[in-house]
């Protein structure tokens, strides 16, 4: 490891290319725990905005005029604003209406911290288009499908489960990747709130060491390679899925 | 009420029923009743209301007027244990209606495990047996897309005798086959029909019909215009509508 760090160190005094992230064991850390974070934020914000898609479109579907009117409400509010301006809303306008609690210390701190209003914000943004999607996917089952199902005796909660669901996601798949890159991609607004995420991370580094250009060109190779994992798992997921003479 | 009910009843009741979509009056005062263990036929002009009537028969859609009872179970009443009436109606579509995502086996097992809570190993085993009597053994494995039309339709069978039903309802099962393989279909039938399944059928395989059933019913516009014995049904049509229909098709 040393010789790597060597070679890192030699790099910026020859060539004037300052990667402090590899060689200063104290900046490492730091991104590691802005990639980290990164990371726990997208797959918690990608498992609860596929569950909110799943449960609105379920709603949907559902015989209340009220509760439908709920969801659609739901999805003109989000899809038709800023997420920035949603996650300011969340923790500025939300955060600080909820009580203050005491922590272990005997501080006093807000009930719900910053990187849990990101989640909220954010899973909230992406699920109301994973609800649409979903939809979209449910649309295309036969009628006729649904039709068996229920004369075999299934409700409709097991239809949806058991029948409905596994079709749709089929179809709707490659629409439903785009959102969960769109996803990853949108998790750096939890800068504008400081969730010590990598963007945010590389912020606080380029401060110290003054190396903008080399961050800002790693992060963007960090996200290539974050939405590049998540788009290889998707397509494996999906190829697992693929009937065989069934569909293209 | 269904413990009022005794094995010499009609196991399929349908008094006076009335359906409309809308402006359109698809059944217009339908009776019909079923001894235990006969084979019924319906036939008649394309959109008279005999898909309607099967589809009201599992509760698929709502009647308005008149009653449907199914082994003393009434249909029509809003309490009415759903579970309990689809258990034991199984239903055939023309379209097959598999679920594609599933293998034969998986069609076949699905329903008693999901809806029933029947145990998997069990379940397995009857279905196998389903799928060796409607002569697919082999094709356990094969996913639908990977089925002809006359086998797709015998996993739809064994799927909806797997529910262990009292009556099966099938609609034009064999319409959008190929002649070739309508005659699979039909045999699988014949023989549920010969083993004493209560089969309700509507059909356009006028000889099939013919041979099977013990009663012929012919709709027009939303009534049954004539029903009776096959041999006296088809030598000796009364109502114009009916030979005018049997002209054209036979
Ligand atoms: N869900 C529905 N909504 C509105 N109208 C319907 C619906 N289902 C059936 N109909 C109408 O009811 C009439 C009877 O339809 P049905 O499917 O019962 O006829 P059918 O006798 O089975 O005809 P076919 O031989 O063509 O299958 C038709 O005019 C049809 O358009
Ligand atoms: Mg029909």
């Amino acid at each position: 490891m040393d010789v790597i760090y060597d070679w890192f160190r030699q790099l910026y005094i020859d060539h004037g290319i300052n990667l402090t992230i590899v060689y200063d064991r104290f900046d490492r850390n730091r991104m590691l725990g802005g990639l980290w974070t990164t990371i726990k934020l997208s797959l918690t914000c990608l498992a609860l905005s596929v569950l909110i898609g799943l449960v609105g479109a379920w709603l949907q579907g559902a015989r209340s005029v009220l509760l439908r009117a709920v969801v659609q409400g739901y999805i003109q509010f989000f899809r038709n604003t800023p997420p920035l301006v949603q996650m300011y809303f969340f923790f500025f306008a939300l955060g600080s209406l909820m009580p203050q609690v005491r922590n272990e210390f005997g501080f006093t701190q807000p009930m719900i911290d910053n990187y849990t209003w990101a989640i909220i914000s954010l899973s909230f943004f992406a699920g109301a288009f994973n609800v649409e999607i979903f939809r979209s996917g449910i649309e295309a089952v036969p009628k006729s499908t649904v039709e068996a199902a229920e004369s075999l005796g299934y409700t409709r909660l097991q239809s949806y489960i058991h029948v409905v669901l596994p079709l749709a996601f089929r179809v709707c798949l490659p629409a439903l990747n785009n959102n969960l890159v769109n996803l990853v991609k949108t998790t750096t607004l939890a800068y504008a709130i400081a969730v010590p995420e990598m963007l945010y991370v590389a912020n606080q580094i380029w401060s110290d060491a003054v190396n903008v250009p080399e961050m800002m060109t790693f992060l963007l190779f960090a996200y290539v390679a974050l939405v590049g994992i998540l788009v290889w798992v998707m397509r494996k997921w999906e190829q697992s899925m693929a009937l065989p003479g069934y569909g293209r | 009420m269904s413990a009022a009910w005794s094995e010499s009843d009609p196991i399929v009741d349908i008094r006076d029923v009335h359906k409309s979509f809308g402006p359109v009056q698809v059944l217009a005062g339908v009776s019909l009743s079923m001894p235990m263990r006969s084979t019924a036929c319906i036939i008649g002009p394309s959109g008279s209301g005999k898909s309607t009537l099967l589809r009201c028969i599992n509760a698929l859609v709502p009647i308005e007027k008149g009653s449907i009872k199914v082994r003393g179970i009434e249909v029509n009443d809003p309490k009415v244990d759903i579970l309990n009436l689809r258990r034991r109606v199984g239903m055939v579509f023309q379209q097959y209606n598999l679920f594609p995502h599933k293998t034969a086996l998986q069609n076949v097992m699905m329903a008693p495990i999901t809806v029933l809570k029947q145990d998997r190993a069990e379940v397995e085993e009857r279905a196998r047996r389903l799928l060796r009597k409607v002569r697919l053994e082999g094709k356990e494995d094969a996913y639908p897309g990977e089925l002809s039309g006359g086998q797709q339709q015998r996993v739809a069978i064994a799927r909806s005798l797997a529910m262990s039903p009292e009556v099966m309802l099938f609609d034009e099962v064999t319409a959008a086959l190929d002649p070739e393989t309508v005659k699979e279909v039909l045999i699988t039938i014949r023989e549920l029909a010969e083993e004493g399944m209560t089969c309700l059928l509507v059909t356009h395989e006028m000889g099939f019909a013919r041979e099977v059933a013990d009663h012929i019913y012919f709709t027009d516009r939303g009534l049954i215009v004539e029903h009776g014995p096959p041999k006296e049904f088809f030598s000796n049509p009364r109502d114009p509508r009916t030979r005018e229909f049997l002209g054209q098709i036979l």
